[in-house]
């Protein structure tokens, strides 16, 4: 289940990176629909953030560890929050650019995310 | 583009592009540190060197998020020391890692000159120190 979970938030989070890229591309700063897709990929990294903690609760071990899975997890949750609020300080282009790149670390996040838990 | 709407007494060095490299120092101080913290907190002996490298690379990355943070002349040229200390330690480091790999039982975060990690280690320095120069010119 927390595969699945994985997968679908990493696809979400490109998705956004690319939603992203091309508002850089076209020159403008985020909008409030980029916030609500940035709202959207953060409830599904905190969703996987309790369904990984419930999971280890239930007396499940990841492959590489407890401890860098929940760093992981928490990594995972804040990224996207922590563009979003950079990009409303920089109003321009490259607040775009950052929530972008962001989605990419994200991705990045996940997939490291799928090695750790071992699946 | 818009770089610059109001002029404060510090130079901004996080208007425009400068945002971006905030944040990517900001993820790469956040991988760096807690991954040292742990490996050295967790399996120290396995491989002192390539652990403390990471420490200190981390170290490197808070301070140039500080500067770039707080803005400034002093700042920005503290910055354009420490991106050149952080490209010589990219390069130095990867170099190492592949001349010599039984010294690194385990990998840093410049190993292969940042291969781990999207070569972003070595691509950072080389931006940041284009725009800290582009900035200075304003």
């Amino acid at each position: 289940m927390l595969d699945a979970l994985t997968l679908v938030t990493g696809v979400a989070a490109l998705l956004l990176a690319a939603w992203c890229g091309w508002a850089a591309y076209r020159d403008q700063p985020t909008k409030d629909w980029h916030f609500i897709g940035m709202a959207v990929v953060t409830v599904l990294t905190l969703v996987q953030l309790v369904a990984g903690i419930v999971l280890l609760a239930q007396g499940e071990k990841p492959e590489q560890g407890t401890t860098i899975f929940v760093a992981y997890l928490l990594g995972a949750f804040a990224c996207v929050p922590a563009a979003g609020f950079m990009s409303l300080a920089e109003r321009s282009k490259w607040g775009s650019v950052t929530v972008a790149a962001g989605g990419v670390v994200l991705a990045v996040l996940e997939v490291r995310l799928y090695d750790i838990w071992g699946g | 583009m818009a770089v610059t709407e109001e002029k404060p007494t510090r130079t901004r060095l996080i208007s425009g592009p400068g945002m971006l490299l905030v944040w990517l120092y900001g993820v790469m101080v956040v991988g760096a540190v807690s991954r040292s913290a742990y490996q050295i907190a967790t399996e120290f002996d396995r491989a002192p060197l390539a652990y403390s490298l990471s420490a200190v690379a981390g170290l490197v990355y808070g301070f140039i998020t500080y500067t770039l943070v707080r803005g400034g002349e002093k700042a920005r040229r503290a910055a354009l020391v420490c991106c050149a200390a952080e490209l010589a330690g990219v390069v130095v480091v990867g170099t190492w890692t592949l001349v010599e790999p039984s010294a690194f039982p385990d990998a840093t975060v410049w190993s292969d000159y940042g291969m781990g990690y999207l070569f972003i280690p070595v691509l950072l320095p080389l931006s940041a120190m284009y725009w800290l120069r582009k900035a200075r010119a304003r």
